[in-house]
């Protein structure tokens, strides 16, 4: 894809327009400053951001007086905020930390009090008689409850932040990986893409797995990435009525994640996940046999009435760890200026609990920027992003007024999702231009069903043909290289063939 | 505002098209089909190959011919139909709340007939490990892409289960001038009808691999390869048998799964094992008034039973109208040996009764028997049985008085 670009120099460039970068460039969208997101998949959140948990963590797993400590509690604090501008789906469900057999009370009591030091409010230790009241179905001595962690949606919240600060003026160029990187003076850099080169003063490297890379280009070694996959199951809706808080085992400090749990989705699915396997190639997110066959006996010892005809997909995501898998657990979450190469900032091992904390770092790098640049104010700033309204989620009355309003609500496209016509247009035509089948998907939650696109994926394509006039190689799962289809049935029978 | 109707059948397909056929002669005059389509006929739409009709016509048509012949019933019998539109919501007293571009429309009937066919199991629910590229369909999904928007999918292809649609696409594909390399099946038999594997398969010489399955699915953006193996007696993959088979397409043809969502709304039962709902002999689910038939009830193998069971079930449906059912019996009906399932599975009215079921696994020479504790009701002895083909057997009303329970099994 070749992209018209109108001016190629900017005053800051993101690299990486995961759940930290697209915060990162709404964050600078309040203020006077031209920015560019560059992103080398065909939309954003396709990283880490959007194959997680989707957890907003309260913050008692971590280490008092760390990033990641401070960050998450004050991201899960700010949380209700960011989810009423963006109108994202956010829902405070609570958490259960269970443990399992008496020895492992002592940690409950342990995170409680860290939790306490880091700010964590409404920590409560509780009884197994109390566990069966809030979870019928759950088997446990004692569990650390924690009212204040909730849920959203991650990759619709990644998505809100991009097209927000896309409204607000930051652009992005997607399908754009960087090659190199050039510094031509030590305040000036030109960054090189296959399709064009981008200068500017500022760099924000936020490429997550990829992030030690990217600092290697302008002569930084200090870094490394090593890749932990983490592999999921999504189970139908309906065994969203086996579980109503995050469930959690106590976590094994010397394990790289929070051991694997059942997560309701914001939507109403249940996820079993994720594993922690150390891995070599950073974008390998195939799952596994012996991984899946692990998750759905971890899932069944926890709760007993998970089954296997609740499965409708899986999927797997990579943690960003700067811990080697020889030392394994955490480490915090490295936010600087290298001082080897001034006003470039970057953003390295941010793992869980990112997506919690993404907020706060935006605001901690914002104010790096501010410190030497002095920002000033975007008077035509507007936080507020609407997105897609969702026809299923609406009662009755608004469900009328909605088709009387526009016939395209009448239409139900994905039937299992009830997602309408109106739904798909208004995701095919969002402001970031990303129209692969999975960008799609991720913005209205068609083929996202039970039936995983059985009966829409066709009606999709023909709204995209009559849109768009899509030709058979403009359909793509995911960006280039991954077309739906091989040309026409046959020569002749179409007259565009 | 609330419509008011007498019958509204639930799907435009060859259930729901014999089913409205059958309910209009027997004298119901105020019918509605609910099609979610802009046009009638279902699934048949999309089945250009022939062979449908051999048991109703005694002819060999394709899908959208022997779907004409029950629109043209439609039209001809001016049953009311509402297309392009969706019922979003069944309750079991039922009302339906129904969208469409004219707006949000609610209905109380009186009955009810749930035609609402079934869906493909999908990737996701077989849990099959590896990389999520595109090329991945299930076999019907690929039928619709060719047959009704003319695209082509892939050129190398593997399909995985020999359900029937998964061979009519071997051969469909093979006719577009794709290289169909592989149909795989996990377990020991097929899954699909005895003539498919000779007119789909074996007349183009695609190879059918017995107890093999794909363990492993490569490729970042479009599919590259998949991993296939031999599998033991539990269906695990041996590992000493994998195999890497470069490929651009995989095809899913692994099961069909009745589509029942609008059903649990209602609060209806379901079978566990066919998926369907609990029925008695009109095919009434365990809410009254609200009745089930075809695919989504059980899936079948050919459309012509499809119809059948739609025409059968609008005599209970005409009698709950006119005179209700009144409970003469309660006699529960049991798969025993060798019987995956049977329906119906409950009887109520000592009516002749038209058993439908399938067997576990293919056999020679068996004998079939309907006994009510150790005593014989009914025998029958089959040359051949095959999972794949459903079994009907009626027993008279005669032959069913005075029995409280029922067991269909296997002579062994």
């Amino acid at each position: 894809m070749i992209y018209e670009i109108p001016n190629r120099k900017f005053d800051l460039i993101i690299i990486g327009a995961g759940v930290i970068g697209c915060s990162i460039a709404r964050q600078l969208s309040r203020y006077k400053i031209k920015v560019t997101v560059l992103e080398k998949n065909s939309d954003v959140g396709w990283g880490s951001s959007g194959r997680n948990s989707g957890v907003i963590h309260a913050g008692f797993n971590n280490k008092p007086g760390t990033l990641m400590a401070n960050y998450c509690v004050l991201g899960n604090q700010s949380f209700a905020q960011i989810a009423q501008e963006l109108n994202l789906p956010y829902k405070k469900i609570g958490k259960l930390v269970v443990a399992k057999k008496e020895k492992e009370v002592k940690e409950l009591k342990r995170l409680k009090k860290q939790g306490e030091t880091n700010g964590v409010k409404n920590l409560e230790i509780i009884e197994a008689s109390e566990i069966k009241k809030m979870e019928p179905n759950l088997q446990g001595v004692a569990a650390l409850y924690s009212p204040e962690t909730a849920i959203t949606s991650p990759y619709h919240y990644t998505i809100s932040l991009a097209e927000n600060a896309r409204q607000n003026g930051v652009q992005f160029f997607l399908n754009t990986p960087v090659q190199g990187i050039e510094r031509i003076k030590p305040d000036k850099f030109i960054v090189i893409t296959p399709y064009a080169s981008f200068q500017a003063n500022y760099l924000i490297n936020c490429a997550g797995v990829y992030s030690d890379q990217i600092a290697g280009l302008v002569g930084i070694n200090a870094y490394r990435i090593y890749p932990c996959r983490g592999e999921y199951f999504i189970l139908d809706k309906k065994a969203s009525s086996l579980i109503q808080h995050l469930i959690y085992p106590v976590p094994h400090p010397e394990e790289g994640g929070l051991g694997i749990h059942l997560t309701p989705t914001i939507d109403g699915n249940v996820l079993i996940g994720p594993s922690n396997e150390y891995i070599e190639d950073k974008e390998d997110y195939s799952v596994t046999r012996k991984v899946l066959d692990k998750l759905y006996q971890k899932a069944q010892e926890f709760l007993p009435v998970i089954s296997s005809r609740y499965f409708i997909a899986n999927y797997a995501g990579i943690r960003a760890k700067q811990s080697p898998p020889e030392q394994g657990g955490f480490q915090d979450f490295l936010i600087e200026e290298n001082p080897t190469v001034p006003n470039m900032i970057n953003l390295i091992g941010i793992e869980s609990p990112g997506l919690t904390a993404a907020q706060p770092i935006a605001e901690q790098v914002v104010a790096m920027i501010d410190q030497k640049e002095g920002l000033s104010s975007n008077p035509d700033f507007n936080p507020y992003h609407p997105g897609i309204l969702r026809f299923a989620e609406q009662d009755e009355e608004t469900k009328r007024r909605l088709i009387k309003e526009d016939s395209d609500y009448g239409e139900i496209i994905c039937r299992c999702e009830q997602v309408t016509k109106k739904e798909i247009l208004q995701a095919i035509d969002n402001p970031l231009a990303a129209r692969s089948l999975i960008s799609i998907k991720y913005r209205s939650r068609a083929m996202m069903g039970r039936c995983q696109g059985g009966y829409c994926l066709t009606r999709i394509m023909e709204l995209l043909k009559e849109r768009y006039d899509f030709k058979p190689e403009d359909f793509l799962l995911k960006g280039p290289e991954s077309p739906l289809l091989v040309g026409y049935r046959s020569k002749g029978v179409n007259n565009d063939d | 505002m609330m419509i008011k109707k007498d019958v509204i059948i639930i799907g435009g397909g060859a259930a729901g098209l014999a089913a409205a056929t059958a309910c209009r002669r027997l004298g119901i005059e105020d019918l509605l089909i609910i099609e979610r389509e802009t046009t009638l006929g279902g699934i048949l739409k999309q089945c250009i190959h022939d062979g449908f009709g051999l048991i109703k016509f005694k002819q060999s048509y394709t899908g959208p011919e022997y779907a004409q012949k029950y629109i043209d019933q439609v039209e001809e019998l001016k049953i009311p139909y509402l297309l392009d539109s969706m019922v979003i919501d069944l309750s079991a007293d039922r009302v339906l709340t129904v969208a469409n571009k004219e707006g949000l429309h609610k209905f109380q009937t009186r009955a009810v007939i749930l035609a609402m066919g079934c869906r493909e199991r999908t990737r996701g629910a077989l849990s099959i490990p590896g990389n999520r590229p595109a090329g991945i369909y299930t076999a019907g999904v690929a039928q619709n892409l060719i047959n009704i928007h003319n695209y082509m999918i892939g050129k190398e292809i593997v399909i995985l289960g020999s359900g029937d649609i998964g061979l009519i696409m071997a051969r469909r594909l093979t006719l577009e001038g794709a290289k169909v390399k592989m149909v795989l099946e996990i377990l020991p038999y097929g899954s699909g009808l005895p003539r498919n594997f000779n007119q789909c398969l074996f007349d183009y010489d695609i190879p059918l691999y017995l107890r093999h399955t794909v363990v492993n699915i490569k490729g970042d953006k479009r599919l590259q390869s998949v991993t296939i193996a031999e599998v033991d007696e539990q269906g695990r993959a041996l590992p000493q048998t994998l195999k890497e088979i470069p490929c651009d397409t995989l095809l899913l043809s692994v099961g069909l799964i009745p589509e029942n969502e609008l059903s649990q709304l209602a609060g209806i039962t379901l079978d566990p094992v066919t998926g369907g709902a609990m029925v008695d002999e009109f095919g009434q689910t365990n809410i009254p008034g609200i009745f089930t038939c075809g695919n989504a009830l059980q899936v079948h193998d050919i459309v012509d039973n499809v119809s059948l069971e739609g025409e059968q079930i609008a005599s209970g449906v005409a009698k709950y109208l006119s005179i209700g059912l009144s409970k003469k019996i309660d006699l529960s009906v049991q798969a025993g040996e060798g019987i995956r399932y049977v329906l119906p599975q409950r009887l109520h009215y000592l009516e002749d009764t038209i058993f439908s079921f399938r067997v576990q696994r293919p056999g020679h020479h068996q004998t079939l028997v309907f006994k009510t504790n150790q005593h014989l009701i009914k025998k029958k002895t089959f040359l051949q049985v095959n999972p794949a083909e459903m079994i009907r057997i009626k027993l008279s009303a005669q032959e069913l008085a005075g029995l409280s329970n029922l067991k269909v099994e296997l002579e062994l």
